[in-house]
């Protein structure tokens, strides 16, 4: 069972932030995978995005940073875990929304590897748009461009 | 590979004295392999043949050091020592790299007039990915458990890599006749190294006996396969098997280029490994 502790610290780590997205939290991006408390010490698994994400260990010190607030927090410890990988399917909806309000587009729901990735605008949704770089200024996303409204974007990879 | 017992953790590894020599010697060379390509990769920036370029290649570059650094933090878990000093310590000799990742990007410095030859590092990169594609898709049924869940995650981020690399290889075959002819002594020149990418050195029976990996033969025959595909959908002819190399990286064999390599990126780490980033 939850423990009351351990409620406090998901709720916290809503506030938590992925650095390179600040929009959207790492709970909304699916990368916490697990939360445990035992006397007062925190356990956060989390699940890196991409491997070499420089991104990492900014999360991890906002992490301790964020639950060392949380009544009854004695000690936080984070483990970056592989199983399950994480993939875009894990990001919840509520975080798809925030990253197009943010300007990246989500990316697709359902995709398998080796089918067509089709990204809509973020700003105003039309399919009409162009791959401008595959990378972009992060391994996690692409640079696109919207021909209909005009606009540069991003969107996050499918993987 | 799939009868062998499965080795769950870097504790249950280390109880197993001649298993663990071999994984570690495996892991050496697959987080030596992608941390060389990646600084030769880094080298380019600023110096691609467009701004877009510089992006992605950074991108992909990063990418590739942050799967050597997961292959040494691995090694530290084994005993090995720190991941950074690892990385940044070691002799050239201690090594064992490919000779094919540490070969320059062309003449010159990337500070002072660098020639560096596009159809070489598009070619390079292109056939060393599909490689460490080779490699990843047979460390998925890897007997150390944490190898095949880097590999399972490794692969989908390797795609967008090599899809890069094939888009670039595709339109300058095809595009002109200098495009054609550099990307053709690209293949020559990748292929005068890539013999030694499927040594796997003196451990390679046991890796093979513990069900780490594949044997070097198994991979060289699918890596020919894939690289035959590649080279036919940009009309290229098929230069054959890759000879012998006379160097063995695996073997701690290498050129004086390692040499420098390793003193220019570990000079500011030199000045002081305790300092903190």
């Amino acid at each position: 069972m939850e423990t009351q502790i351990e409620s406090a610290v998901w709720e916290k780590l809503q506030d938590v932030k992925d650095p390179e997205i600040p929009a959207v939290s790492m709970v909304e991006m699916g990368m916490i995978h697990a939360v445990d408390e035992q006397d007062g010490v925190v356990t956060v698994q989390v699940l890196p995005t991409f491997v070499g994400c420089p991104a990492l260990d900014i999360m991890r010190n906002e992490i301790i940073r964020q639950l060392q607030t949380v009544e009854g927090v004695q000690e936080v410890r984070v483990t970056f875990v592989y199983d399950p990988a994480w993939t875009s399917e894990r990001i919840s909806e509520a975080g798809r929304e925030k990253l197009r309000q943010f300007g990246i587009a989500p990316p697709p729901v359902n995709h398998k590897p080796g089918d067509p990735w089709q990204v809509d605008c973020p700003f105003c949704g039309s399919p009409y748009t162009t791959l401008d770089n595959l990378f972009g200024p992060a391994a996690c996303r692409s640079i696109l461009y919207c021909k209909q409204c005009k606009n540069p974007f991003e969107a996050l990879k499918p993987i | 590979m799939a009868n062998q017992h499965s080795i769950t953790s870097a504790d249950e590894a280390k109880q197993h004295p001649e298993y663990l020599a071999a994984l570690k010697e495996l892991l050496y060379q697959m987080a030596d392999d992608d941390f060389i390509l990646a600084y030769r990769g880094s080298e380019w920036l600023g110096l691609g043949p467009h701004i877009e370029e510089d992006v992605a290649f950074s991108s992909i570059s990063q990418d590739t050091m942050g799967h050597a650094v997961m292959f040494y933090e691995m090694l530290e878990e084994l005993g090995e020592g720190k991941a950074d000093d690892l990385a940044q310590l070691r002799e050239a000799s201690a090594f064992r790299n490919a000779i094919l990742v540490e070969r320059p990007n062309g003449t010159g410095h990337y500070k002072e007039n660098p020639h560096f030859d596009w159809g070489y590092a598009v070619t390079r990169f292109y056939l060393y990915g599909l490689f460490k594609q080779t490699r990843l898709e047979s460390l998925v049924h890897s007997s150390y458990q944490p190898l095949t869940l880097a590999a399972r995650k490794m692969l989908p981020e390797l795609g967008y890599h090599l899809y890069h690399w094939q888009v670039w290889m595709n339109q300058l075959a095809v595009g002109s006749q200098e495009g054609y002819d550099r990307i053709m002594q690209g293949v020559e020149k990748v292929w005068q190294d890539a013999g030694d990418l499927f040594v796997f050195g003196s451990k390679e029976v046991d890796m093979v006996k513990f069900g780490l990996i594949e044997s070097g033969q198994t991979l060289a025959q699918r890596w020919l396969e894939k690289a035959k595909q590649a080279l036919d959908a940009c009309v290229l002819p098929w230069p054959g098997m890759p000879q012998t190399t006379e160097l063995s990286g695996r073997a701690g064999q290498h050129t004086p280029d390692l040499t420098e390599v390793l003193n220019t990126l570990s000079e500011v780490y030199r000045i002081d490994p305790a300092a903190n980033w």
